[in-house]
């Protein structure tokens, strides 16, 4: 049956900002739905709060809402659109859970809209355990030996029942939240009341742990008219016991026979088919007991997911694509196969390469996280390479991390592991963290059985194995030694994937000098296709990965080839926003007539999908890949400036005049501290007073000059990597001490006279200010935007709400603010991107830093004012003038008036809660969110609304904030006192608003260590007994003071919303007050920019 | 350990003079061919090294770890290997699988199969892939004594494969209810496992007269996958129109293109065939699209055949996969619904082969 005639309009549910467990992976599957949907001809209305996707550029859809994700707020939308379907299953948990929501709040019967591609019941069978367990009853299939459970005493009825080890599973979760393993009845009592706090309806799943068995994951897709495909089938080399996010995984499933493959398939179809997912793609999960072959159904997931945009790329089997057509009615035998386009979609991929995903986990930004690795998914990205086989594809996967490491040890991140005795090894490779596989190659090295490591780890044997043919080839290679390498040993220890790196340091040369040698020898690598069918037929998509064969794919061009250079794997300070300009690049740069050629290694990404550029290359983001892929492509110019610090980093590296856009040497001068000193003195610019320093003593003079309190931080790092603030010389010399001995430091910078420590003085309760813009090879400049942020300095600019346009600077220092940003872009001469960080005391101006670079703010600037910096930098960097844009259209006014955007950041604290929310300047949000309305107040609302943090309309607030906020503070107090909301405060808070007029309603007895008597409830016992609707709580001086931590952690635990600056408690009280006196109103990005969708890309 | 193992070089050499580099495994060979193939299965290569359909040929796999959970004595189709050879880019050189009771290498060397690993096999599919399937000669001889051999094999055509392949002696398989006669054309064991369920199975040699086995009063009569070019398939296709009309038919693979020939349609050879586990075959009475399992080089040309109706067609080429005749009791298919290796998706197919019997025969009016 062809396309659906009765249905016209349809509404996707974005997944929101990105957080641990939902990623960009849903910016790709929503992307590729609006595409789908659009090309239909139907008319696509899009909700999603996340200003950093591509899915929300006004283009992909004819109503774009950049709007909170929340019930209420969808109903607008729907009132106001009347779309006639709604189809929640392309953006993750979100919306699905947000669809369901709809469903019982009787809004889509209500507004007559019909949910396709899922079905209320199939997402209730789906996600609540008891019905999926029922369910796999009915149709014979086995799950764990489970219960559920509402309250702490059925949980340890059903502990009894079950049996210890037990894993605790809450219903209606994401990415695991909650989820808990205990092996006695204590740690039972612990993780069976987190996880009944963590379902948002109070229900767990207790289950008999089967840790140590193997993982299976099948993609499954299926049309309404039955037809059940398995696209991939993904196997897990950690076993049992750890997330699959948090999981090393392969595909295809490497040690199962067809027989058990079989049975799991039937088993798929039949989960699939029960649980009523009647069109779409679903990922089902098994657990294997290696022993026996018993299989266990773990759970399903009735929409797209991670896994499927993992298999998406393994396969070049476009999931989310054909999950779009397939919810408008179509059928599998009537989509074409994008890729050998004269094959049907109605056919399970074949692949001839292994397909490794290794996660990225983020735990040193959170100080006090345990870094071992369970059932709760803990890793923000990951990275996914190919090869033809798992020793090649595994090694290009670990060094796609860009953690230092450079394959399967073999390269200096060994040493570590290397000093460890064997029983210390092992006894550390039982406990599944990041490190555990470099852990388990040196037992193998040092001759440890491959049958004692499997029994002990549960790694598969085979997998093990295969670990040791890596291992026994670089004892090959240090025995054959560099000089006497041959042809056929360079080709060897290529083909089991060794990076030159690597090489190098088993031979003791320099990575160039190995890369040279190999050459020389011939070795160099071929360029394969992933074609969906093993080269049974010809595939028409140039998607291509290295590796050493005798074959080479890359097809001949004439047209010009720009290589852009991606981000890599998703982390802390480096995501999606960097994808987005990416993308945005290689669109325009195709329009320009240019063959784009992307490189990436991220499966989540927009830019890793094989119809975003013209090539795409599934390639680690190393010196190495990169220039076997530049060599292979012959390109006129290489882009390093969109992706982030990971392409940047390369840019010295690589051929100086492919270089394209703003110089390597440019970028330079602004990151080298002195250079950069001088050049603001000579363009008379102020600057925070600082220095540099080494030693402890150089920078205990600096403060001296300077005074305190200072900023600390390293140099060339990311995301404020390990910045501090000092308050006095004994902290100053803890952050020194703490720096020079950082280990994972050393990877990335470590203290050397080259790689000193900068400091500056800190300027206390400034505004801190973010400006892109854009400048051209003839000097032309534009502004792109002034972003003000909401908290003070000192918060790291990713960390912080910041607003366009900026609410609070007058036009005089908006006028500083441009003249600087403009003679700064000049003087490094940027062609390109440039971001400069100001930070506005008294009305004077003082820069920060500046990066000529793609900024983290760039498409949230896009979202606000319409214009599209990504595409009018790309097009800079390749020679046009911005007069030459503006003339073709591309580069429009930006839209200033009329609206005020909000940018917030979402943080991960939930997930980790051992670790301090308290906003510093290191960064640690994952994802971020925009509110948009008529004014600030409104705006910012809608920020912590959409942030998760929905701001209470009546209550109490408890107040309690450091001395030096008093006095800021008292303003927003009055306010709340103002708006009918009750204070309470601690007792030295509570006299100095009292003193002040702030009618205190709740006098909070002090927060006591345990076993000391308490006068009254203290602040953490009301807002877990629910009494406290906000919590404005700023931490006082350096270093989380006990108290403050545990208000914090109790209010992150209960989903209190939680302000820790004063700053951004005085935009809540200012947005309350306004969000009183107005109603909800939603209002499309077309509107707010005044913009159509061109009939061009649809 | 310093050398990872001792390696052992051969080559591959194909009758257009196309020369791979690799290592020998398996059985020791100079000079081993036949006609080259390549499969797509991503699991399930002992099957498919026992798939009798096999003899003449050798398989290419094009994922490239084989023998990654070794071999049973579960997963054999048949007695033994009828390939040439096995090739494939790695050997696993350990197995993992409770299953397991021998590794791939070991296996191939006990029944006297030679293989050649570590070619870029993708080079070799798309060769194929473009060139068609063609002879081609491995080993460990000089790549001249190889291209010679290579020029030399025959390959498939018009070769009499089945008479290599056939049981010498009936025998007796399953415990269904019903009466069927099996012609073993190269018959695989999965085949007539599913048989033994809904019949007790006579499996006869390709060459046995249809006197001969209509004297055993059967409920059904199967014909088997078997090798090679079905014009070639000996006197099987003499011997089904005697059949026809007498007692219910279903025919799978060689089977189908006899059945074929036999009511006068044509079969052709492909460019490469199909080997795999993936390919979608529509069912063109209810546009249900069925995953299917194939192994076949010939093809019976659509709208050759007089008196049936075409049931199936592949979605990826065209070609046809099954017909039904028009006036007498019988079916068949290209494809393998039995599926060992490959999906399920098909095995119904068994299921109307017995009510087919049954509506001609119903269950009370046997004689048992």
């Amino acid at each position: 049956m062809p396309r659906r005639d009765d249905i016209h309009s349809i509404l996707i549910i974005g997944s929101g900002p990105i957080v641990i467990g939902q990623a960009c992976e849903f910016d790709y599957s929503g992307t590729q739905a609006c595409r789908v949907l659009s090309d239909e001809g139907y008319r696509v209305i899009l909700a999603n709060s996340n200003p950093a996707t591509i899915m929300t550029d006004p283009e992909f859809a004819d109503a774009t809402y950049v709007e909170p994700l929340d019930v209420e707020v969808l109903t607008k939308i729907i009132e106001k659109e009347r779309p006639d379907a709604l189809l929640p299953t392309l953006g993750g948990q979100t919306a699905l859970n947000l669809a369901t929501e709809l469903v019982e709040a009787g809004v889509l019967d209500q507004y007559d809209v019909e949910m396709i591609g899922a079905s209320e019941e199939a997402i209730k069978t789906a996600e609540d355990r008891d019905l999926f367990r029922q369910a796999m009853n009915e149709i014979g299939l086995r799950s764990a030996r489970s219960e559920i459970a509402h309250s702490m005493e059925e949980a340890r009825l059903a502990m009894d029942e079950i049996g210890l080890p037990i894993i605790v599973r809450p219903a209606y979760i994401l990415g695991g939240k909650g989820t808990g393993f205990a092996y006695t009845p204590e740690e039972f009592e612990h993780v069976a009341s987190r996880g009944l706090e963590a379902s948002p309806i109070d229900e767990i799943l207790i289950e008999r742990s089967i840790k140590g068995w193997k993982e299976y994951e099948l993609e499954v897709m299926r049309d309404h008219a039955d037809n059940c495909v398995v696209i991939c089938s993904i196997e897990n080399v950690d076993p049992m016991g750890v997330h699959t996010g948090d999981s090393i995984t392969v595909a295809p499933a490497q040690t199962l026979s067809d027989v058990e493959y079989q049975e799991m398939r039937d088993a798929a179809f039949a989960v699939i088919r029960r649980v009523g997912v009647e069109t779409g793609g679903s990922n089902v999960q098994f657990a294997v007991d290696p022993a026996n072959g018993d299989q266990i159904v773990i759970e399903m997931n009735p929409r797209v997911s991670r896994s499927s945009a993992l298999a998406s790329k393994a396969t070049g089997f476009p999931i989310a694509k054909i999950a779009a057509r397939l919810a408008v009615g179509y059928t599998l035998d009537e989509i074409p196969n994008d890729i050998t386009r004269k094959t049907p979609a109605s056919f399970e991929p074949s692949i001839d390469y292994v397909v490794t995903k290794i996660p990225r986990w983020a735990f040193e930004k959170l100080p006090g996280a345990s870094g071992v690795l369970g059932p709760q998914m803990q890793s923000v990205g990951e990275a996914m390479s190919i090869g033809r086989t798992f020793p090649e594809s595994l090694q290009k996967g670990l060094r796609s991390l860009e953690q230092g490491r450079f394959g399967l040890n073999a390269d200096p991140g060994e040493d570590d592991f290397n000093a460890l005795d064997d029983d210390q090894l092992l006894a550390e490779a039982c406990v599944p963290t990041p490190d555990r596989i470099f852990k388990v190659e040196v037992l193998l090295r040092r001759g440890m059985s491959i049958e004692r490591i499997a029994a002990e780890t549960g790694f598969d044997p085979w997998f093990l194995d295969q670990f040791s043919m890596i291992t026994e080839e670089r004892e090959f290679l240090v025995e054959t030694g560099f000089d006497a390498m041959t042809t056929r040993s360079w080709r060897r220890a290529k083909r089991l994937g060794f990076s030159d790196v690597q090489l190098g340091y088993l031979f003791d040369k320099d990575e160039r000098v190995v890369r040279a040698a190999r050459l020389a020898a011939g070795v160099r690598p071929t360029f394969k296709t992933v074609d969906t069918c093993a080269a049974e037929f010809e595939a028409e998509t140039p998607y291509h990965y290295s590796t050493y064969e005798d074959e080479d794919e890359v097809r001949p061009c004439d047209k010009p080839r720009i290589v852009i250079l991606g981000s890599g794997p998703n982390r802390i300070g480096q995501g999606i926003e960097f994808d987005y300009c990416c993308v945005h690049a290689s669109f325009t740069l195709a329009d320009a007539g240019y063959e784009t050629v992307m490189i990436n290694c991220n499966p989540e990404t927009v830019s890793t999908d094989y119809d975003t550029s013209d090539r795409l290359y599934f390639e680690p983001l190393t010196y190495e890949d990169v220039m076997n892929v530049i060599e292979a492509e012959n390109p006129v110019g290489v882009i390093v400036s969109l992706g982030g610090q990971t392409p940047l980093k390369l840019a010295n590296d690589l051929p100086p005049d492919l270089v394209f856009g703003t110089s390597p040497e440019s970028i330079d001068l602004a990151e080298d501290r002195e250079r950069w000193n001088a050049l603001c003195a000579q363009l008379e610019i102020p600057q925070p007073p600082g220095g540099t320093a080494v030693e402890v003593e150089e920078a205990v003079a600096i403060c001296q000059r300077v005074g305190y309190p200072a900023l600390v931080r390293p140099s060339y790092v990311l995301g404020g990597r390990a910045m501090t603030i000092v308050y006095d010389e004994d902290a100053l010399r803890g952050a020194m001490k703490e720096l020079a001995n950082f280990g994972s430091l050393g990877r990335e910078g470590g203290l050397t006279a080259d790689r000193p420590v900068l400091i500056d003085r800190f300027l206390e309760d400034a505004i801190e200010v973010d400006v892109d813009s854009i400048r051209d090879k003839n000097g032309d400049w534009v502004l792109g935007g002034i972003l003000e942020h909401v908290e003070e300095a000192g918060v790291h600019s990713g960390d912080s709400a910041c607003a366009i346009p900026p609410p609070n600077l007058t036009a005089q220092t908006i006028e500083v603010i441009e003249d600087y940003s403009r003679r700064l872009a000049e003087r490094l001469d940027v062609v390109g991107l440039l971001n400069v960080q100001f930070a506005v005391k008294q009305g004077q101006v003082f820069v920060i830093e500046a990066n000529p670079r793609a900024s983290r703010t760039v498409p949230f600037v896009a979202k606000a004012t319409g214009v599209q910096l990504a595409m009018v930098a790309a097009r800079v960097m390749v020679g046009s003038t911005l007069d030459e844009l503006r003339n073709h259209g591309l580069l429009v006014e930006a839209v200033r008036h009329g609206h005020v955007a909000v940018k917030e950041a979402v943080l991960p604290f939930q997930r980790f809660p051992d670790v301090d929310t308290v906003l510093g300047p290191e960064m640690r949000s994952t994802g971020e969110v925009m509110g948009i309305d008529a004014s600030f107040g409104l705006a910012f609302v809608k920020s912590q609304m959409a942030a998760g943090g929905k701001l209470p309309t009546s209550g109490t607030v408890f107040f309690s904030v450091a001395d030096r906020d008093k006095e800021t503070g008292l303003a927003a107090a009055h306010l709340l006192v103002e708006l009918g909301f009750e204070i309470a405060a601690t007792s030295g808070t509570a006299t100095y608003l009292t003193d002040n007029g702030v009618a205190v309603g709740l006098v909070v007895a002090k927060i006591t260590e345990s076993g000391e008597v308490s006068e009254g409830r203290d602040a953490v016992e009301l807002i877990e007994s629910g009494e406290i609707q906000l919590v404005i709580n700023t931490p006082k001086g350096r270093g989380p003071r006990a108290d403050g931590r545990r208000i914090r952690l109790a209010a992150t635990v209960e989903g209190v919303p939680c302000l820790t600056t004063v700053a951004a408690a005085k935009a809540a009280a200012v947005g309350m007050q306004e969000w009183r006196n107005s109603e909800l109103s939603v209002t499309s990005l077309q509107d707010f920019l005044a913009v159509r969708r061109p009939d061009t890309r649809g | 350990m310093s050398q990872p193992k001792t390696i052992v070089e051969a080559h591959l050499v194909l009758s257009d003079g196309e020369v791979f580099e690799g290592e020998a495994f398996g059985a020791p060979a100079d000079v081993a061919g036949g006609e080259v193939v390549f499969n797509t299965v991503l699991s399930g290569y002992q099957e498919v090294i026992t798939d009798p359909s096999y003899a003449g040929q050798v398989i290419t796999f094009t994922y490239p770890h084989i023998g990654n959970y070794g071999t049973s004595a579960l997963d054999k189709e048949a007695r033994r290997p009828f390939c040439r050879g096995v090739i494939l880019r790695d050997l696993a050189r350990r197995r993992s699988s409770w299953r397991s009771d021998e590794d791939l290498d070991s296996f191939l060397r006990r029944h006297d199969v030679p293989g050649i690993a570590g070619l870029d096999t993708r080079r070799l599919t798309r060769h194929l892939r473009d060139s068609g399937a063609m002879p081609g000669a491995f080993g460990t001889a000089d790549q001249a004594t190889l291209l010679a051999a290579a020029k030399a094999e025959s390959g498939t055509d018009g070769v009499d494969l089945v008479s290599t392949v056939t049981t010498p002696e009936r025998y007796v398989v399953g415990h269904g209810p019903r009466k069927v006669v099996a012609y073993d054309l190269g018959v695989k064991a999965t085949m007539l496992r599913h048989l033994g369920e809904i019949a007790t199975v006579t499996v006869v040699p390709a060459n046995t007269p249809a006197s001969e086995v209509l004297a055993m009063n059967p409920d059904g009569v199967f014909l088997s996958n078997g090798p090679g070019d079905p014009t070639e398939a000996g006197p099987i296709v003499n011997e089904i129109p005697k059949l026809l009309g007498e007692v219910p038919v279903f025919g799978i693979c060689l089977g189908h293109q006899v059945l074929a020939l036999a009511l006068g349609g044509s079969t052709t050879k492909m460019k490469f065939g199909h080997h795999g586990g993936n390919v979608p075959v529509q069912d063109a009475r209810t546009g249900k699209v069925e995953i299917t399992s194939q192994n076949h080089n010939f093809a019976v040309v659509p709208g050759s055949v007089p008196g049936v109706t075409e049931t199936h067609r592949c979605l990826n080429d065209g070609a046809l996969e099954g017909m039904v005749l028009e006036d007498v009791p019988a079916f068949s298919v290209q494809y393998h619904p039995e599926a060992g290796p490959g999906p399920h998706d098909s095995r119904y197919l068994f299921d109307e082969f017995a009510e087919l019997m049954d509506s001609v025969r119903p269950v009370a009016a046997r004689g048992e």
